[in-house]
């Protein structure tokens, strides 16, 4: 690691007046740590996050989750809120990493790094959540905006993720053998506003399946998806796993996810 | 430089240190708590694992000053009165460790997970340790081990 | 199960309490009073000329002690490295064995060579300092696979060797085997790559190097499985000290599996740097290194052929293999794809012919050297899966073809036509109690069950072998080794009547604190707990040879026995005189000495005692009681079994699971059952690991290693695995005192035959390892389309 300094406001607006120049938010710091130890990051200071109160914490109501920017994915995938509300949020929070990681990482700090092969991208985007900032309100298709890219400006902090409750949803994942991370990952939930489809791991940024969609929107049964093939065109390819076979697995968890969404 | 106090297995505990220091690196280069191991460098390995605040990290991807306030319990703070902890006896008598250098982790993640799952299952236990990788056991003693301590930590 | 602490008793062992309560003292937990930090500048490049080295930005960085380049280690006359195994080729020429500067001088050769080492107040300093070295590189061609490597036109990885060819040697009766095939009714066939693994010790390598100006002496504490090895290459051929004045230390280890057998770079830089800048230094390995820098495993390309009668009956097998020895050869590089593998292309079988040939070469990548089993692992993998060819197709159940050309139980000693003599073995009786174990005869049910699941099922034999407690000194001497392979033991009591046990062999996860601790409790009937065991120190240890091969027990277990027959014969001189009675009439049984007939005895406890207060004592018998001892085996010892694995695939996304494994290994006798089965199933896990998830891959473009961390190499992990059904059967080694064979290597070598025979038997295709998800998918696709 290269040297920085350290500082840990104890408000978001304190946090904000400190985020300037080479400074960098850490929350739980599982992707920053790493990437610093690397010497790949050469931060002038590590504003510390993860103690600001205002940020963490669950509550459901009104026919949605919200989800403070720091919580932990443990937490998530703990609670009782989550679980009985969007149970296939929980589950894929109880898939992240490891649980020391989960102990750590925090769902701010996730999808502000927006890897390619997290898991909450494809639940922000599988339930059209919303991301709150200090400063707007953006709707999950619009935030993630490429790999490692999000539409977040440079002195933006995420504050939650509001995420409607579905009627039904699910998740698989295919976790890379090595770094278990999302070779590929699907979340398929049934919304009021109809049928979403999103898949992390597999492209370069979270997308979405039109096609699946369109065709789970008419019959939410896995054979309604059956033929439904992805292009590989695009995809990511590596040691793990060519783009063509990623993309049959895209069609394989997206059929698992929906049949364990219970359609 | 910052310092940074802590409560470590039950000791206060406090250093000058540069903000870029990790946990692991406090525990065993500044209070000598060697038991606490650096085994990759991409927060896999899980032979650093400790407990913070009663929850299980890698001590690797934490930094000294993140934990500034917690108490923090390493595989030498285990045994109490010289009395060992239940996860340490079940270790020894079930041969879970070889080389033993991946096993204060271990030993610690166990822990966490008998705490989050009181009575697991041999499925429960192997999903569970997937942040500790051992290159010795082949697991199947950890496993037995971890399912042999969790009968003992119950009450 | 025996009770007890005696031998054959599950006894937990003695060494476990430091390692569970956070007392373990590995390398990285040792520090010397004004230490400083090294790290090492490695080469970004595959393959590139240096054409030169500008350090002075680093040398003036801050808390920089020293920055040293191979243009300075050539001028101390320090290095090069060196292999000390030479084969004799084809042609009668000796291999070729091109320079191993320790730190590059004019050339790098692979991602990860040594260029420069920094030395600094701090780590973090020596690291800013690093960055600050300018080399000015000018990139050559790699070639990193040995088919490309050994081809026409190939980059030339070391000037003064044409065709990156290290050595073309074979073994066998070529003509004999080729009359052979040329009558043969069937020749089942296959091309096969044994891949690459990184083995990944849980400890990464470090050293720290101390010189204590005063006495002229330098220390190393490092992470060794050999340290008089180290000490002895490190003094007479790479000029660091002279012997009598380099003590050489390995502590706790944390797993070694080979790769710590060798003498790497680091440790000789650190002496060096040590005494040159009158400091201690210390290196510690980070995981990126250890993946680019430690001695790499397997890395074979295979085609072998099965000559076989009507009756499935073999008549010769042909093996023609290709082994990357990476950039460099390290310590014993040349003999694991020679005699550590040609030598037991027989398997368990009475193959009558056998021909094996052997191109080594050298490519842009790391060295490659032994990995626990080291040419054994790829020996049984040509045969078992050639075997299972075979049965395919000929029809004949795989079992029942390996039945038929098993060397016969009463058969033995048996010599094979590749050099070995087999010493005792029962490989029927463990094949059949395997298949009991995994219930064979039901595995026709759980297939159909499984299909009915839409998976697909394959059931999967190894009927391996392996030579262990290497070795015959002569023996091996004659084949080219450039050490004596016998081990050394020193039993020394206390005059209370406790015991250190000394050892040449070095344990770093095996357990000898406790099995040594209970031969000697057993033979001599001291409390186990009144026993130490002590290694890993050339300062207080006598000179031994280390620990790999699955040789501790065999050869480092029978010089403690040899040395414990030292102190009864000398103790009974000492009971005889206590008692008034003759030598010749006392006996010894477990410590207690009596005199044949009468009610007089007397227990070691009081012999030491005596041996030490000699005011009553035999007249001219020296004081003391301690006796060393050193033990040359007679022969190898030959490990044997059967294992059978059983897979259940997921043909929709290639997903394997190993859904039951049963082990059968015959290790002679057994001292302590529960660490025997402990060093089985870690080397089924490595072998899991091999067949399935582990892969060493470098960019054919670029060099580039690109499994450098687990983010990309895969390691086994607890939910890649089930439980393992582990037994043994017994037909004790005939020639040495303690009946034993070696354990630590079987799961290794059994393990990837076995799984990869489950997978292909379910797929009904050949594929080669690691059987990752989306290769089986695809087969399964194929094997699908083609019904």
């Amino acid at each position: 690691m290269y040297e920085f300094d350290y500082q840990r406001p104890s408000s978001l607006s304190e946090a904000a007046s400190m985020l300037s120049g080479e400074a960098t938010l850490m929350a739980g710091g599982q992707t920053l740590i790493p990437t610093l130890k690397q010497r790949l990051a050469m931060p002038s200071a590590v504003i510390d996050i993860g103690g600001i109160a205002e940020l963490s914490g669950i509550s459901a109501g009104g026919g949605s989750v919200s989800i403070g920017a720091t919580t932990r994915h443990a937490a998530v995938a703990d609670s009782a809120d989550v679980k009985g509300a969007i149970p296939a949020l929980a589950k894929l929070a109880e898939g992240i990493g490891d649980p020391q990681v989960r102990n750590m990482g925090t769902i701010g700090g996730s999808i502000a790094n927006n890897d390619p092969a997290a898991d909450y991208p494809a639940a922000v985007v599988g339930l059209g959540a919303t991301v709150h900032t200090n400063k707007r309100e953006i709707a999950a298709d619009n935030f993630f905006t490429g790999m490692f890219e999000t539409a977040l400006a440079e002195d933006e902090i995420v504050t939650k993720v509001v995420f409607p409750v579905p009627e039904k949803a699910g998740y698989m994942k295919f976790p890379n053998p090595a770094s278990r991370y999302a070779m590929v990952g699907v979340f398929v939930a049934q919304t009021g506003g109809g049928v979403r489809v999103a898949v992390t791991g597999a492209g370069p940024s979270v997308f979405r399946v039109a096609e699946m969609e369109s065709a789970l929107g008419g019959n939410f049964w896995a054979s309604a998806i059956e033929g439904i093939s992805v292009s590989a065109d695009g995809l990511n390819a590596d040691i793990h796993g060519s783009a063509a076979y990623r993309a049959h697995l895209v069609g394989v968890m997206a059929r698992r996810a929906v049949a364990e969404a219970g359609g | 430089m910052p310092t940074v106090s802590m409560k470590v297995n039950g000791q206060d505990a406090s250093a000058d240190v540069e903000p870029r220091t990790l946990l692991v690196q406090y525990l065993r280069e500044h209070l000598n708590l060697t038991g606490t191991h650096v085994g990759c460098d991409t927060s896999q390995c899980g032979a650093c694992v400790v407990h913070v605040d009663g929850r299980s990290v890698k001590s690797c991807t934490m930094l000294a000053m993140q934990a500034a306030g917690s108490e923090v319990t390493t595989i030498e703070g285990l045994a109490q009165n010289g009395e060992l902890h239940p996860m340490q006896e079940a270790f020894k008598e079930n041969h879970g460790l070889q080389c033993g250098f991946c096993t204060p982790g271990m030993i610690m993640s166990a822990i966490d997970l008998v705490n989050r799952h009181p009575n697991p299952d041999e499925q429960t236990v192997r999903e569970e340790l997937e942040g500790n990788i051992c290159r010795c056991t082949g697991y199947h003693n950890i496993v037995k081990a971890v399912l042999d301590a969790s009968g003992k930590m119950g009450g | 199960m025996t009770e007890g602490t005696g031998i054959g008793a599950p006894v937990r062992r003695k060494e476990d309490k430091r390692f569970i309560t956070g007392k373990g003292r590995y390398l990285d937990d040792i520090n010397r009073t004004g230490q400083a930090y090294a790290y090492f500048l490695r080469s970004p490049h595959a393959h590139a000329k240096i054409n030169g080295i500008d350090v002075a930005a680093a040398k003036a960085s801050s808390g920089v002690v020293a920055v040293l380049t191979g243009a300075e280690l050539a001028a101390d006359q320090i290095g090069p490295l060196i292999c000390g195994w030479a084969i004799t080729q084809k042609n009668g020429e000796p291999h070729n064995a091109p320079a191993h500067p320790a730190l590059a001088v004019d050339k790098v050769r692979y991602v990860g060579d040594h260029v420069a080492i920094v030395i600094a107040d701090s780590l973090a300093e020596a690291k800013d300092a690093a960055e600050k070295i300018e080399v000015d590189y000018q990139e050559l061609p790699p070639v990193v696979d040995i088919a490309s490597a050994l081809a026409d036109g190939a980059p030339q990885v070391h000037d003064d060797v044409a065709g990156n060819l290290c050595y073309d040697w074979e073994l066998g009766d070529k003509a004999a085997t080729d009359a052979a095939f040329s009558g043969a009714h069937h020749v089942a066939k296959l091309d096969l790559v044994n891949n690459r693994l990184i083995p990944n010790a849980m400890e990464p390598r470090a050293a720290l190097a101390d010189y204590d100006s005063g006495i002229d002496e330098l220390t190393l504490y490092t992470t060794s499985q050999n340290p008089h090895v180290a000490r002895l290459v490190l003094a007479a051929f790479n000029g660091i000290a002279p012997e009598n004045k380099l003590r050489v230390i390995a502590p706790d280890v944390g797993g070694g599996f080979g790769s710590k057998i060798f003498i790497y770079a680091e440790e000789l830089c650190c002496l060096w740097a040590a005494r040159k800048i009158n400091r201690p230094v210390k290196w510690t390995g980070e995981r990126s290194e250890s993946f680019m820098a430690d001695a790499h495993g397997r890395d074979h390309v295979t085609t072998a052929e099965l000559a076989l009668d009507q009756e499935g009956k073999f008549l010769a097998m042909r093996v023609s293999t290709m082994a990357n020895f990476g950039a460099y050869l390290s310590t014993f590089a040349t003999a694991v794809p020679s005699y550590l593998y040609g030598t037991l292309l027989a398997g368990q079988y009475t193959t009558p012919a056998i021909y094996c040939e052997v191109k080594g070469g050298f490519t842009n990548t790391a060295p490659v050297d032994a990995y626990r089993g080291a040419g054994r692992p790829e020996a049984t993998y040509v045969v078992e899966r050639l075997v299972e060819v075979a049965a395919r197709d000929m029809g004949i159940d795989p079992a029942e073809l390996r039945k038929r050309n098993f060397v016969a139980p009463d058969a033995f000693p048996y010599q094979t036509p590749v050099i070995m003599a087999y010493d005792s073995g029962n490989y029927q009786l463990s094949l059949d109690k395997a298949m009991e174990m995994i219930n064979a005869s039901g595995f026709a049910q759980r297939k159909a069950d499984s299909e009915s699941r839409g998976k697909l099922r394959g059931l999967g034999y190894s009927a391996y072998i392996e030579a262990c407690g290497i070795a015959p000194s002569a023996a091996v001497g004659s084949l080219g080794a450039g050490v004596g392979l016998w081990e050394s033991g020193q039993i020394r009591f206390n005059p209370t009547g406790s015991v250190t046990i000394y050892t040449g062999s070095h344990s770093h996860g095996q357990g000898h604190e406790t099995t040594f601790a209970q031969l000697v409790s057993d033979h001599l009937g001291v409390p186990i707990e009144n026993i130490e065991v002590s290694h890993g120190d050339t300062g207080t240890v006598p000179f031994g040879m280390g620990t790999y091969g699955s040789r501790s027990l065999a050869v480092g277990g029978s010089a403690i026995m040899k040395a414990a027959d030292k102190i009864v014969e000398k103790s009974k001189k000492i009971a005889a005189h206590l008692m008034e009675a003759a030598v010749e009439d006392v006996e010894h049984s477990r410590g207690v000495f009596s005199v044949a007939g009468t009610d007089k005895s007397v227990t070691i406890a009081e012999v030491a005692f005596t041996a030490y207060v000699p005011h009553n004592y035999p007249e001219g018998l020296e004081p003391g009681l301690d006796e060393t001892a050193f033990y040359d085996p007679l022969n190898f010892t030959f490990p044997a079994g059967t294992h059978i694995a059983e897979v259940e695939i997921d043909p929709a996304t290639g997903v394997v699971e190993v859904a039951d494994w049963a082990a059968v290994d015959d290790f002679g006798n057994i001292i302590n059952p529960m660490i025997v089965e402990g060093q089985v199933h870690g080397g089924i896990a490595q072998g899991v690991g091999q067949a399935l998830l582990e892969n060493t891959v470098y960019d054919k473009e670029t060099g580039q290693l690109v499994t450098g961390s687990y983010m990309d190499y895969c390691m086994p992990r607890a939910d890649d695995l089930p439980s393992f059904k582990v037994e043994t059967t017994n037909t004790p080694c005939p020639h040495n005192p303690l009946g034993v064979k070696g354990c630590g290597e079987a799961g290794a070598i059994a393990a990837p035959a076995a799984l990869m025979n489950a997978i292909t038997n379910a797929l009904g295709k050949e594929i080669d390892m690691p059987a990752t998800p989306e290769k089986v998918w695809q087969a399964a696709q194929t094997a699908q389309a083609a019904e």
